[in-house]
C-alpha cells in the first residue's frame, strides 16, 4: 500500500549520494540511492529538465541521463556547464567537483522511511 | 599465448596496487600497498597515475627552465620508500611520472636505485607520446566534449597522445622492473602488467576490458577506498587521515575483487565502488580507452567480505580507430585577490566590496574578464555574474571572504586588476582585512583525435647504471 504512505519533501542528499567528474567543458554527476527501493521513485523525479534548470545560471546547454538499473544508479552528463573547464574558468572549483552537492540539494518526494538522518 | 603464459593462467592470481591517483597525492600511501602485496605473496605490480590534463604542460614549462626536470616533482619521495622492497620481491612498478621528460625521470630513478645498491635494476622508458614538434591541428578533429571550448590560436606548450598499454607490455617483456611513461591511457598503466602476466591478445576485447576496468577503478587511488566519498553522518569511513590505497585481485578468468592495503583506514563497499565506477564516465556503454572500449552497462557488484567488492559483468568492444591527443596552449593570465569581512553588517559590507571592485576595473579600463565570489554566501556553485550571491538576502553569516578573479591576455592588466583587492586595505569599507593576491600563467587544453599511424611509441630498457 505504498501509495498511501506519507510522502515528505527532502533534499536528494537525504536519500542518495553521488560524485562529480569533469572532461573538458562537460560534467558528469552520479546519483545513487542508498535504498534500491528509491531507484524507481527517483527515476520519475530526476528528469533531465529539472537537472538542467538547476545549472541554468551557469549556461548549461544540455543534460543527458544514463540509467544503470543493475547498480541502481543514474549518471547525469551536463554539457557546457564548466564555463571553460578547469583551464578557462574563473570559478574556484574549475573541475566542478563540488557540483555533486548542487544536484544533491534538489528537493524530492519520498516515503519518510527512506529518509536518512545524520548518524 | 606462450606455454609459460598458459601455465601462469592456470595457477596464479595477479594483484595490482595503486600508489598515487594524481600529482599531489599522499606520499606515504604506496608503502602499505607494497607491504600488503608482499604479505599476500604471488605475482603483483603497483602503478602510479600522476598526470592530469594540464600536468604535462606545466612540466613542459618547468623543462624549459631546467632541461633536467619536467618529470613528476614528488618522484623520489614516492619511490624511495618502496623501490628496494619491490625489486627484491619481484613487484613491477609502472608510472606515468615521466610527464614531459620520461628519460629524465629514468635518470632520477637510476640515482635512487644505485644509492640502494640496485645498479642492475632494469628501468624501462616509454616515449613517443610527445607530438608537439610535428602536429598539424588544422588536420585534426576536436574531441566532442571540447567542441565548445575556445579553439586554437595561441602558442602550443605541449601536445601528447594517449598511448596504449602495448609499449609498457613491451618494456615488461624486455625485463623492465620499473616502467616510466609520459602520457598514456590512465587505465593502460594497470592493464599492461595484466596483459604481460596472462598473455592476453591485443584484440581479446573482454579480457582487455577487465584489466582496463580495474585500471579505471584504481587510477584515482583512494577515490575507490573512501576518498572523495566520506560525508560525516551519512557516509562515514574509518580513519580518513590514513585512507588505505586500493589493491585489485584479478584472475585469468576475469574474477575481479577490489580491496585495499592492510592496517589502514578507508573502506571498500558497494557505495564507494559504484561512485568510482561512474566517475568521469559519460555513456556507460561506451567508455573509450586507447586499448578497448568498455561497456559498463551490464556491471553488477557484490560485497565479498570486509573491504572486498567483486566486480562482475564488464564487457569489451573494439578499441577506437584514432588516439586522443591533448594539446595545451598558453592561456593568458589569471589574477586572484581575496579579502575578509566579519561580524555585524558583514553581508552589506561584502556586497559593497564586490560592487566597488567591479567599478574599479571599469573605471581603470583594464582588459580583463572578471568574477566576484562571496565565499560563505555563494561561490563554487555560482556563475561569473554572481546570480546566487546577488539573490541572497539572509540570514547573515558570521564571516565572509570576498574573492575577485580576473583573466586576460596581458600580464599587466591582470596583475593591476588583482592588486585592486590589496588597495581595499585602506580604501575599502570598515573592518575589512586579510587581503591576499596573486597572478599566475594559465594553460588552456584542447583534445583532438589523431590517426594511430602518426604516433610511434619508443621503448628502451636498460639497467640503472646505464641510465646515468
Amino acid at each position: 500500500m505504498q501509495n498511501l504512505e506519507e510522502l515528505v519533501t527532502v533534499p536528494l542528499h537525504a536519500v542518495a549520494h553521488g560524485r562529480a567528474g569533469d572532461k573538458g567543458n562537460r560534467l558528469n554527476v552520479s546519483v545513487i540511492p542508498y535504498e534500491a527501493e528509491a531507484y524507481a521513485l527517483l527515476a520519475a523525479q530526476l528528469t533531465p529538465e529539472r537537472v538542467l534548470a538547476l545549472f541554468a545560471h551557469r549556461c548549461a546547454a544540455k543534460v543527458t541521463r544514463y540509467d544503470l538499473p543493475l547498480l541502481h544508479a543514474f549518471n547525469f552528463v551536463i554539457d557546457d556547464v564548466l564555463e571553460g573547464g578547469v583551464n578557462g574558468s574563473l570559478n574556484l572549483d574549475g573541475h566542478g567537483k563540488t557540483n555533486s552537492f548542487r544536484l544533491l540539494s534538489l528537493p524530492v518526494q519520498v516515503p519518510r522511511r527512506l529518509v536518512r538522518s545524520p548518524a | 599465448m606462450t606455454d609459460k603464459a598458459r601455465s601462469r593462467t592456470l595457477t596464479t592470481m595477479f594483484r595490482l596496487g595503486n600508489g598515487a591517483g594524481f600529482s599531489g597525492d599522499r606520499i606515504d600511501a604506496p608503502g602499505p600497498v607494497v607491504d600488503t602485496l608482499i604479505a599476500r605473496g604471488g605475482p603483483a605490480a603497483i602503478f602510479f597515475e600522476v598526470l592530469g590534463e594540464r600536468t604535462v604542460a606545466l612540466a613542459q614549462l618547468e623543462k624549459r627552465r631546467d632541461p633536467a626536470r619536467g618529470y613528476e616533482p614528488m618522484l623520489e619521495r614516492l619511490l624511495e620508500p618502496i623501490l628496494e622492497k619491490c625489486a627484491r620481491n619481484g613487484i613491477s612498478i609502472i608510472g606515468n611520472f615521466g610527464a614531459a621528460n620520461p628519460a629524465g625521470a629514468a635518470r632520477a630513478i637510476a640515482r635512487l636505485a644505485e644509492r640502494a645498491g640496485l645498479g642492475s635494476l632494469r628501468i624501462g622508458v616509454v616515449e613517443g607520446d610527445d607530438l608537439a614538434a610535428n602536429i598539424d591541428l588544422a588536420q585534426l578533429e576536436v574531441v566532442d566534449a571540447d567542441a565548445t571550448l575556445e579553439q586554437g590560436g595561441s602558442e602550443i606548450v605541449s601536445a601528447n597522445a594517449y598511448l596504449s598499454a602495448q609499449p609498457i607490455v613491451e618494456a615488461l617483456r624486455s625485463g623492465a622492473q620499473i616502467v616510466v611513461t609520459g602520457r598514456c591511457g590512465d587505465p593502460s598503466l594497470a592493464l599492461a602488467p595484466l596483459i604481460h602476466h596472462y598473455g592476453w591478445a591485443a584484440d581479446d576485447w573482454d579480457r582487455l576490458a577487465w584489466g582496463s576496468a580495474v585500471g579505471h577503478l584504481l587510477e584515482c587511488g583512494s577515490q575507490v577506498t573512501g576518498g572523495v566519498y566520506y560525508d560525516p553522518g551519512f557516509k562515514d569511513i574509518p580513519d580518513p587521515a590514513n585512507i588505505g590505497f586500493p589493491i585489485a585481485e584479478v584472475s585469468a578468468h576475469g574474477r575481479i575483487v577490489i580491496t585495499k592495503a592492510d592496517a589502514t583506514g578507508g573502506v571498500v563497499n558497494l557505495q564507494v565502488v559504484k561512485e568510482q565506477l561512474i566517475y568521469e564516465v559519460h555513456d556507460p556503454a561506451n567508455y573509450i580507452t586507447p586499448d578497448v572500449t568498455l561497456d559498463f552497462s551490464g556491471v553488477s557488484l557484490r560485497q565479498a567480505g570486509a573491504d572486498r567488492v567483486e566486480v562482475l559483468g564488464v564487457r569489451g568492444k573494439p578499441a577506437p580507430e584514432r588516439l586522443k591527443a591533448t594539446v595545451c596552449f598558453e592561456g593568458g593570465w589569471l589574477g586572484e585577490g581575496e579579502i575578509s569581512v566579519a561580524g555585524p553588517n558583514c553581508l552589506a559590507r561584502a556586497k559593497s566590496i564586490a560592487e566597488v571592485l567591479l567599478a574599479r576595473l571599469r573605471r581603470r579600463k583594464l582588459k580583463v574578464h572578471s568574477r566576484v565570489d562571496l565565499i560563505g554566501i555563494a561561490s563554487v556553485h555560482d556563475d561569473d555574474g554572481g546570480t546566487l550571491w546577488r539573490a541572497y538576502t539572509g540570514p547573515e553569516p558570521g564571516d565572509i571572504r570576498v574573492r575577485l578573479a580576473v583573466a586576460g591576455a596581458e600580464h599587466d592588466d591582470v596583475d593591476q586588476a588583482a592588486r585592486e583587492v590589496l588597495a581595499l586595505l585602506c580604501c575599502g569599507p570598515a573592518g575589512s582585512g586579510g587581503a591576499r593576491w596573486r597572478t599566475t600563467q594559465r594553460i588552456r587544453t584542447q583534445s583532438y583525435l589523431v590517426p594511430r599511424a602518426s604516433v610511434s611509441p619508443r621503448v628502451s630498457v636498460k639497467p640503472a647504471r646505464e641510465w646515468r
